[in-house]
Formats: structure tokens, C-alpha cells, sequence
């Protein structure tokens, strides 16, 4: 039951919001549609943080491996959203100065603030620098000129690896720039070539190909065929 | 670590240089690294040099739309990212805000990423902060954070008060002076995202920017990508992209674009160090590449030294 109320408000959203894009009049309804899914997207954040809790606190009440990460998980979002929600260091709002949580969360000097600028920002960064180094680690034991594809990939990716940087402009500065002949040669304006030429054709190709697989797979989760967003057996 | 194929592992005695370079330990690599990339963050530190760039024609396409606008043209940032990449994003959201300072336009800054609204703040602050011209409410506004992904973004399409009944300061909309006569995103004179993923540039382009969308009207669009998103959006260059930013080299072309403009409009005048970050950016990135470029050499001359040997034994 629960299933078949579920299939039939997809279906109805679904339609509403496809008429509502080809059909002038019925624009309201399609809005209505966002709307209600705006709310929901709002909701889910509080399911996602209600997920995030039990799935932490069950890993650390059974002792599981690595249980550790997960105590400082817990503590870090409970210890967030106390201080976001309860702007512990905010001084109020001036145009309401009595009202005591005014103020902005976000405003610098607060617990917030802090914990945005000093922890999650600093932690957050240094991850994504890290991929420099495993690149490179990957980049001397991985990337082999094994076959005919791996040499073009190779020779691709000095193409770019070099002509993004000034020294592609160095090396190649001997084609002259004002022959049209010879100066698609030079590395900079050869990347810039794979980049609009081939890697251009290659992600078109993608783009049209995923876009008529979401139209099958939208079709059939309107007509209620493909259910395995549900969950379960589908 | 594991051994390169034709490597028999010798069974006594000193290892061959060749298997000992195989096997080199990664963290060594790791130093390399460090160092490629420190160095010249201090050397460009020390002596503020930078590398020359030229605009390539798709980050002049992005120049030309914000710089084409009348001054006191209305422009909405999109700040989608979060600190993980404003290393390489931030440089590109400053620029554009501060090409939009130039220009006296009036700013118009939301995110779709919650970790996106104190950059916002902050870039905002460190830009405009000073700047008489640019008053809260009447030149510059803070839209703040909105959940919802591309459904805000098919949501302000429609009713822009809807997707956001307050700026970030909790104030009604209807009470923001500069708000009055937008309705919707289309009513916007030049749309901007600086955008790390999803949701991001592709779905502003998805959602927003056809005219299918905007009742027909043109809204001028220009992103700001990170590299591995740049392949992605290069397809809707020039016609739903009036242009893009790609990566760190693309934020350093606009940097040499938007200080050329200011240099006109002052002569003389040092360009701040905050304005060059991503031209800063560009050396340590030099020899990043470079470093790559030798170390994926040296496996593979390694490697088919490795069979030769296997071969020949």
C-alpha cells in the first residue's frame, strides 16, 4: 500500500512538473511542485543529522572497529550544532540589542565562527591538498606507456600537465605566434585545442548519451515500471 | 609498493639500483612534492613575482560579459563551494566580486552550499568592506544559504522571494531596497557561480539560464570551475556559457584582466597581493606539473629498463 501511495505521488510530481515546462498555463502547479520540494530538502537535512547520530552512536555503544572516529563525529556535530543554534559567543543584533540570540551565527569572534575558521576549514583544505601527493606517487608507479591508449593518454597528459603552466609557454616560444601554420603547435595553444576539440566532443557525446538514459529511466519511473528508488526489491 | 612486472626479487646481497628505485619509498615522492611546491610559494612570497599570463579567448568571453554591462548592472554570485576547494575557487570569487566593484555593479551574492556562507562574508568584506559605494541593502546583499540544490535554482526561476524570504541577516527581502524589481533570476543583468561540483555551474545551466526558463530572455552566464569540473561545462561554451574560468589557470587570466582594468582606471597604483593570489598560485603549480611530468618519466624508464633486463635474462 504504503509502496503504491508512494509510485503514484512520483508520478504525479513527475507529470505536473514535465506539463508544467511545455504548458504555459499549468506553470503554477510546477511551481507548487518546487516548492514542496524545497520544504522536503530542508527536511531531510534534519533526517540526515537524526542518520548520522544513530548510525555513529550504535558503531560506538558496539564497540565496533574504529568506533573512536565516530565518538568524535558524534561530538563534533552535537558540539556544532549547540553553538550554531545557540550562538554561544554572538554579541546581539544593534537594532535589537535586548533580544539575546540576535545576533549573526556566522559573526566573526563567535564559537562558530571559530569552529569554521580554525577547524573546518584548515582540516577540510588539507585533504584536498593531499591529492597532489598521492597523484604523484600514482603518477611514478601507475601511469605506464604499456599500449597504444596509454601512450596517447600519456602524451596527452604532458600536453596539458605543460601547456597549462608557463613553462609550455618556454619551451615551445621557438614556433612563431603569427603563423597559423606552425603556432597551433606551441603547447599552450595545443592544450587549448584538446581541451575545445577532443575533450569538448568526448563530454558531448557523454552529455547526450546520459541525457536520453534519464529520459528512459524517468519515463519509466513515471509509468511506475522502475521502483528501485524505493529501496527493498524494487 | 609493490614490484615492477620482470622484477624477480633477488634472493641475498644488495639490491639492484633499478629495483631500488622501483621500490623507492612513496613518502620520498611525498617530499618531492613538498618541496616542488613550497619552494616557489616562498620565492613568489620573498619577491612578489609572478609568471606572465595570456587570456585565453574563454576566460575573455567571461572578462567581456560582466565588463559589457552598464555600471549598476545587477549581478548574482552564486558562491557553491566550500573551504575544501577555495584554494582554488576563492581567487576567482574575489575576482569577480572585485570586477563587479569595478564596474560599480550592484552585487548580489547566495550560495547552494551551506559551508559556502561565510565565505561569502568574508569575501565580500575584504573586498567591497571599504568601499564607500558599496552599501548593504543598496549595492551589496547577502543572500546568505539555501537548501534545496537545483530545486532553489528552478524555485528563484519563478519567485525569487520564495527560494529566499530573508538575507543572511534575517531582514525580509520586500525590506532590502536594492531587491525591488527582481522577481526572478531573469531579471538579473549577468549571472556568475563559482562552482565546485554538484550542485554548481551545470545546474544553473540546467536550470536557470534556458531561455526556455527565463520566458525567453537572454541571462548572461559565466562560471568559475575547478579543474576536474572544467571538462564538463566546456560543451555549453559560448552559448549558454558567455565564459569560464577553468582551474587555477583560468582564475590567473582573469586576475591579469580585471588588474589591467584597474591599472587603467588608476595608473601608478600597486596591485594588492590579495588580488594576485591566483597569478601567485600559478608557480607553485609550474612546478607541480613539471614534477609530474618527470616522475611519470622516470617510473616508465624505469619500468622498461625492468623488462629489457627480464627479457635479455
Amino acid at each position: 500500500m504504503s509502496r503504491s501511495v508512494a509510485v503514484l505521488v512520483t508520478a504525479v510530481a513527475g507529470i505536473v512538473m514535465l506539463l508544467s515546462a511545455f504548458v504555459r498555463p499549468l506553470e503554477f502547479l510546477g511551481t507548487a511542485v518546487v516548492d514542496w520540494f524545497n520544504v522536503l530538502a530542508a527536511i531531510a537535512f534534519v533526517l540526515g543529522g537524526a542518520n548520522l547520530l544513530k548510525m555513529n552512536l550504535l558503531k560506538v555503544s558496539a564497540r565496533e572497529a574504529g568506533w573512536g572516529y565516530s565518538a568524535v563525529t558524534v561530538l563534533a556535530f552535537l558540539v556544532t550544532i549547540t553553538v550554531g543554534a545557540l550562538k554561544v559567543g554572538v554579541h546581539p543584533d544593534p537594532k535589537f540589542p535586548a533580544v539575546a540570540l540576535s545576533g549573526d551565527k556566522e559573526a566573526v569572534g563567535g564559537a562558530f565562527w571559530w569552529i569554521y575558521e580554525y577547524a573546518m576549514s584548515p582540516i577540510t583544505s588539507t585533504l584536498f591538498a593531499l591529492l597532489a601527493f598521492y597523484v604523484a606517487s600514482a603518477a611514478f608507479r601507475a601511469f605506464r606507456a604499456k599500449n597504444t591508449a596509454a601512450i596517447l593518454l600519456l602524451g596527452t597528459a604532458f600536453v596539458v600537465l605543460l601547456g597549462r603552466v608557463y613553462v609550455g609557454v618556454l619551451l615551445t616560444s621557438w614556433i612563431p605566434a603569427d603563423n597559423a601554420w606552425v603556432s597551433w603547435m606551441r603547447l599552450e595553444n595545443l592544450s587549448g585545442i584538446i581541451m575545445s576539440v577532443f575533450t569538448n566532443a568526448g563530454t558531448r557525446a557523454i552529455i547526450i548519451g546520459i541525457a536520453i538514459g534519464v529520459a528512459a529511466t524517468s519515463l519509466k519511473i513515471l509509468l511506475g515500471l522502475d521502483r528501485s528508488y524505493l529501496g527493498g526489491e524494487g | 609498493m609493490g614490484d615492477a612486472p620482470g622484477m624477480p626479487r633477488p634472493q641475498t646481497g644488495r639490491e639492484p639500483l633499478l629495483r631500488r628505485l622501483d621500490r623507492v619509498d612513496r613518502r620520498w615522492i611525498f617530499l618531492l612534492m613538498a618541496i616542488a611546491v613550497a619552494g616557489p610559494i616562498v620565492w613568489v612570497g620573498v619577491t612578489g613575482q609572478t609568471f606572465p599570463e595570456k587570456p585565453t579567448p574563454i576566460v575573455e568571453g567571461a572578462f567581456r560579459a560582466i565588463d559589457g554591462l552598464p555600471e549598476g548592472s545587477r549581478v548574482l554570485i552564486a558562491f557553491d563551494f566550500d573551504p575544501a576547494s577555495s584554494g582554488e575557487l576563492q581567487p576567482m570569487a574575489t575576482a569577480f566580486v572585485r570586477h563587479c566593484a569595478l564596474k560599480r555593479h550592484r552585487i548580489y551574492a547566495m550560495t547552494l552550499w551551506a559551508p559556502g556562507s561565510p565565505i561569502i562574508g568574508s569575501t565580500l568584506g575584504e573586498v567591497v568592506g571599504g568601499d564607500p559605494h558599496y552599501v548593504y541593502g543598496e549595492t551589496f546583499v547577502d543572500l546568505g544559504f539555501q537548501s534545496g540544490n537545483e530545486g532553489v535554482i528552478k524555485q528563484v526561476g519563478s519567485s525569487f522571494a520564495k527560494a529566499f524570504p530573508n538575507d543572511s541577516r534575517g531582514t525580509p527581502l520586500a525590506q532590502v531596497p536594492m531587491m525591488q524589481g527582481i522577481e526572478r533570476v531573469s531579471d538579473f543583468d549577468a549571472l556568475v557561480c563559482v562552482s565546485a561540483g554538484y550542485p554548481g555551474a551545470k545546474e544553473w545551466v540546467q536550470y536557470a539560464v534556458s531561455p526556455t526558463l527565463t520566458g525567453g530572455r537572454r541571462l548572461t552566464f559565466v562560471a568559475g570551475t575547478t579543474g576536474v569540473q572544467t571538462p564538463q561545462l566546456i560543451p555549453y561554451y559560448p552559448v549558454q556559457l558567455a565564459g569560464m574560468l577553468g582551474a587555477i589557470k583560468g582564475a590567473a587570466e582573469y586576475e591579469t584582466l580585471v588588474n589591467g582594468k584597474a591599472l587603467e582606471a588608476s595608473p601608478g597604483t600597486k596591485v594588492e597581493p590579495k588580488y594576485q593570489e591566483a597569478q601567485r598560485r600559478m608557480a607553485p603549480q609550474l612546478f607541480g606539473h613539471v614534477l609530474m611530468v618527470a616522475l611519470i618519466v622516470a617510473g616508465n624508464v624505469i619500468f622498461f629498463a625492468g623488462r629489457r633486463k627480464e627479457a635479455r635474462a
